[in-house]
């Protein structure tokens, strides 16, 4: 484990982004910035109905030629995305990337046409006409399971990918504990919503005779691996690039059908095509997430010490399995990490990965932490509601101590380091509960309710091998490598396979690099999110880059540095022992030679280098793995002061605050804005964002008119306390800090509206809490008084 | 989502607009702020093949003060009216909704003219100047007519507009000295549509003791006269007054719509 600084810009400095001069300056270069010459641009017709057999497609005479189908693409060699988890009884879907026969979902791309610009393709698409003779609809996953429900996929016995039990020692407990309480609680589906939508350029060059696939993704090797899978090509023949990336938060960590798609047709057509999503098509049509169902249980003693939760989980996991991370990746996490960073012994979770006619859920920034956590958390607080303690004592009653870390919880999660039960005193400390627990008895001269509300999650990152092996996802990650290169100027290049899409990895990455080598962030280049140029990787996800890509960095980096001191002693004609590289200088004693100057000798004045020099010289590949497999655990304590209009349901945050561990801070501010930016979309999930669908499977949400996104005025001013335990199992003691902001607001919001509702006997357990939802609750406990 | 091809015409007088938009050969729609039909443009809910943009013409830029009344050009925009580079007959009113209308980007281009013609339930213009008691000056190839506020919205985006008509202006009535107004929008979020909308004047010197409940499924719901102020407005008196309208959908919207015609009726009576 290195020295760890907080001054300078090494690891731990609060240093500027290297990336933010482009980027903030509008400089930067996404997919929708590409021109190519003779690019043509890509129209999808979609399906307008949830589920019908295709009875005809009708391509009008002129445009014939400009319009692709299915038949097609088969005829093309082309096969469906296979996603296939590796757990037992999961059963296959098969998605091809335009309708074979049958949608599944309104938005399901049916043809492809081709155009000058998007408003001609658009023309062609109006002008295709395809008869759909409809299907009985499967729109709600608890319906979807009941006996005679339509079967989405025909071969199927029933709409279930896979069900999954998890425990089962809960019979005993659940007879003789002294305290039970059950809720049912429920997650929304909804968007991701990243600034820039999906978008693709695909064409072949000639010159290395490759196709090259220009795209707004995450994982570039993933998608190189996915379109061979797909397109039959070998991978060989494919170069995956991702440009400037304007946010990714799961819906760019898949292979899409339009990236098959317009794969296809720039090898067809010859020529250069590209597809853009807009809102529209991203809000109806594919990139949903999050919509988890639970039927819960937790048992405990009167103090409210937990002695068993028992639990039931449906997810809706719409019509396919995506690729990489299957459908089941969503039920798989519940059934694991629903436990949160309670110590109890008994535990038992039913898991259900439902197919219905909605577009394939998608792992979004937290994944099904941000539903467990509003399901567990809800729990504490109605334990704690139930032995009349303050909902803040009985989550220090449960959560795991420090002196039992590093522990293994019920599920066998190990976690790594930190204090839990602190990261909760903290934040009672810091909102001032007895504050608010005064003005909550004086009352509101506008007659609104004050409710405080606290979320404490632990969120595992940098998943290492075996937690990906099992929950049988079929992309399992490894060692993670990075090439780190000298240049003969004494700069430095590192390339990595992950990709930087918001995490700041252009200044982070050079940070750690600096703190081995010395050699000052402007001459540190990052070069990523390209197969032709990086080693391979499973790409950004799982708040996984600066643990495992960052530690193969200080790896390779610490090989360089091994590399250069041993040149630079024979420069100096120094022995090896003594000799040390520091401040971006090899120095014996006194004299010292700069890295630029060993940089020059290894490549351009080789005769003076030791005859013995390692014949691997200044360009090193790495790989990496943390100590331990099961990742890191970061953890934190939401805590939120909010005021309920029971007039008209709305919710105002009235002050939030963020008490996190992330272990080491690599760079705090840019931790700050992970932290800010999960909140924000945490707030979302809480009080506005759901995408609703009829009985039909119809999207009632099209435009940002309909599905609501917190605003500037609507996000609170976040207050951040950190604490920094470091994880003993990785380079600098860092650990994934990434999705957290997202996972506990919803919880925090929901804890601190039922605290104010607490007067009129209201309880919600639903997300978002809009005033709809909040209206209706008090109405209903009106009209059952 | 990019719009149909369609043509564009940017005439210079309000003649030359009422003749193009007169034309029977093709699909022909006016364009003032495009802040309601731009997106339906690139949503394809509208489709026009000839578009006429009267932001240029003079005459419907104009803001004058005509005897006891403003009359406001068609293409005044939204921010213009919230900046108050004109005399202010309204004690208030105007730039004070004005300012609430969804975001400035919006009120830079959006015009008043254009809200109404729009038609949106929960647009603010649409209640507001039917609390004021405005007329709405209509114009066609055969002349004007003018019709009060009342008798110009019929329904959701619907208007006593006829085709080939424009809104040309509006006359808003001047207020007295002792006028006092409200004015409450429940918003899920800055800037977003108004779910209930209500708008009080009370202004004794002129007899007017009116409640508008906007942003319902249907016309503004106009409670004009004393009965519901010398009840003492209770919350039961005001959704007995809303019973049966298009305010009272059902018991959330009925309870949402009381609510906001309470708080605008508090700001009139502190």
């Amino acid at each position: 484990m290195g020295e760890v600084s907080t001054a300078g810009s090494g690891v731990g400095a609060r240093v500027r982004r290297k990336e933010d001069d482009r980027l903030l300056r509008g400089r930067g270069r996404f997919v929708g910035d590409i021109a190519l010459v003779g690019m043509k641009e890509l129209a999808f017709v979609r399906s307008p109905v949830a589920h019908a057999t295709i009875t005809g497609i009708e391509i009008p005479e002129e445009h014939r030629g400009a319009v692709f189908t299915w038949a097609d693409l088969a005829a093309g060699g082309v096969k469906p995305i296979r996603a296939v988890s590796g757990l037992p009884g999961f059963k296959v879907s098969e998605q091809p990337a335009l309708a074979d026969g049958k949608v599944r979902f309104v938005g399901e791309p049916v043809a492809v046409c081709v155009a000058a610009t998007r408003a001609e393709a658009e023309d062609i698409a109006a002008s295709v006409f395809v008869d759909y003779a409809e299907l009985p609809v499967n729109s709600d996953m608890l319906e979807a399971v009941t006996p005679g429900a339509p079967k989405v996929h025909d071969h199927w016995p029933d709409n279930v990918f896979l069900e999954t039990n998890v425990g089962g020692n809960i019979a005993e407990i659940a007879a003789t504990a002294p305290v039970k309480v059950s809720r049912t609680i429920r997650t929304a589906r909804q968007c991701m919503v990243p600034l820039e939508g999906k978008g693709v350029v695909a064409h072949w060059d000639r010159h290395v005779e490759q196709l090259v696939l220009t795209t707004s993704t995450q994982m570039p090797h993933i998608v190189r691996a996915g379109l061979s899978e797909c397109l039959d090509l070998d991978q060989g023949l494919i170069r995956v690039v991702a440009p400037d990336v304007g946010g990714g938060f799961g819906w760019k960590g898949l292979l899409q059908p339009e990236e098959i798609v317009a794969a296809w047709i720039a090898m067809r057509l010859d020529r250069p095509v590209r597809w853009t999503e807009d809102r529209r098509e991203h809000l109806v049509a594919a990139a949903n997430a999050r919509e988890h169902h639970y039927e819960i249980t937790a048992y405990a003693d009167e103090r409210g010490r937990l002695l068993g939760i028992e639990a039931d989980a449906w997810v809706d996991a719409g019509a396919y399995s995506v690729y990489p991370f299957s459908a089941c990746l969503e039920a798989a996490q519940v059934g694991s990490i629903l436990p949160g960073p309670y110590d109890f012994a008994h535990y038992r979770c039913r898991t259900f990965s439902v197919c219905t006619n909605k577009p394939p859920i998608v792992p979004y920034r937290g994944v099904a932490r941000t539903g467990v956590c509003f399901a567990m958390e809800q729990m504490i607080d109605a334990v704690a509601d139930a032995v009349g303690r303050e909902p803040w004592q009985v989550r220090l009653e449960n959560l795991v101590p420090p002196e039992k870390m590093p522990f293994d919880n019920v599920t066998k999660k190990h976690f790594d380091s930190g204090d839990y039960p602190e990261s909760v005193r903290r934040a009672v400390a810091a909102i001032e509960l007895e504050g608010w627990r005064a003005r909550q008895k004086s009352g509101e001269p506008d007659g609104r309710l004050i409710g405080v509300g606290f979320a404490t999650y632990c969120e595992q990152s940098a998943h290492g091998t075996a937690v990906y092996h099992g929950w049988g996802i079929p992309m399992v990650p490894g060692h993670e490598q990075a090439q780190a290169r000298i240049t003969p100027d004494g700069g430095l290049e590192l390339r990595v396979g992950v990709q930087s899409h918001g995490q700041s990895m252009e200044t982070t990455f050079a940070q750690v690099a600096h703190e081995v080598l010395g050699i000052p962030l402007e001459k540190i280049k990052l070069v990523h999110g390209d197969t032709g140029l990086t080693p391979y990787s499973t790409g950004t996800w799982g708040s996984r880059s600066m643990v495992m890509a960052g530690g193969a960095v200080a790896t390779a980096c610490r090989t360089l540095a091994e590399r250069l001191r041993k040149i630079g002693a024979h420069l100096m004609q120094a022995g090896p022992d003594g000799v040390v590289l520091e401040g971006g200088l090899v120095r014996a004693g006194p004299a010292a030679v700069t890295i630029r100057e060993i940089a020059h000798t290894w490549y351009r004045a080789p005769q003076l280098l030791p005859a013995d020099v390692d014949r691997g010289g200044l360009e090193v590949t790495a790989g990496y793995k943390p100590g331990s497999d099961h990742g890191t655990f970061s953890y934190a304590t939401h805590a939120v002061a909010l005021a309920v209009d029971p007039e008209i349901g709305q919710v105002e945050i009235l002050d939030y605050l963020v008490v996190e561990d992330a272990g080491t801070m690599v760079n705090p501010m840019v931790v700050d804005g992970q932290i800010y930016g999960g909140v924000a979309q945490g707030v979302g999930t809480a009080l506005y964002e759901r995408m609703p669908y009829d009985a039909e499977g119809q999207p009632l949400a099209s435009t940002f008119a309909d599905y609501l996104v917190p605003g500037f005025t609507e996000v609170p001013h976040v207050r951040i306390i950190h604490m920094l335990t470091p994880s003993p199992y990785t380079e600098f003691g860092v650990k994934g800090i990434g999705e957290g902001g997202a996972i506990a607001p919803p919880a925090a919001i929901c804890n601190a509206i039922n605290d104010a509702l607490k007067p009129l006997g209201v309880t919600v357990t639903n997300a978002p809490m809009t005033p709809e939802v909040i209206l209706g609750a008090i109405a209903e406990t009106r009209g059952a008084a | 989502m990019k719009a149909v091809d369609f043509d564009y015409a940017q005439p210079a007088t309000l003649d030359a607009a009422l003749e193009l938009l007169s034309r029977e050969d093709v699909m022909v729609r006016p364009v003032a702020g495009s802040q309601s039909l731009g997106p339906m443009l690139n949503l394809r809910l509208a489709q026009p093949e000839l578009l006429v943009d009267i932001t240029r013409i003079a005459e419907l830029q104009a803001i004058r003060l005509d005897g006891d009344r403003l009359t406001i050009g068609a293409c005044v925009t939204h921010a213009r009216l919230e900046d108050g580079d004109y005399p202010d007959v309204t004690r208030g009113v105007l730039p004070s909704v004005a300012a609430v209308i969804a975001y400035r980007a919006v009120r830079n281009r959006g015009t008043i003219g254009g809200s109404l013609a729009h038609a949106d339930p929960a647009a603010d213009w649409v209640n507001v100047l039917t609390a004021l008691g405005a007329d709405v000056v209509i114009a066609g190839t055969g002349g004007r007519r003018t019709v009060p506020m009342t008798d110009f919205i019929l329904g959701v985006f619907e208007t006593a507009l006829q085709p080939g008509e424009i809104v040309a202006e509006i006359h808003v009535p001047a207020l007295s000295d002792r006028a006092r107004w409200g004015y409450y929008k429940v918003c899920r979020k800055t800037g977003e549509f108004s779910h209930a909308t209500g708008a009080v004047l009370i202004d004794p010197a002129r007899g007017v003791q009116r409640c508008v409940a906007g942003a319902t499924s249907g016309k503004p719901v106009v409670i004009d006269g004393p009965a519901l102020f010398e009840g003492g407005c209770t919350e039961a008196a005001m959704a007995a007054h809303l019973a049966g309208s298009p305010a009272a959908d059902d018991p959330i919207a009925l309870k949402t719509h009381t609510v906001a015609l309470k708080r605008a009726i508090a700001q009139v009576m502190s």
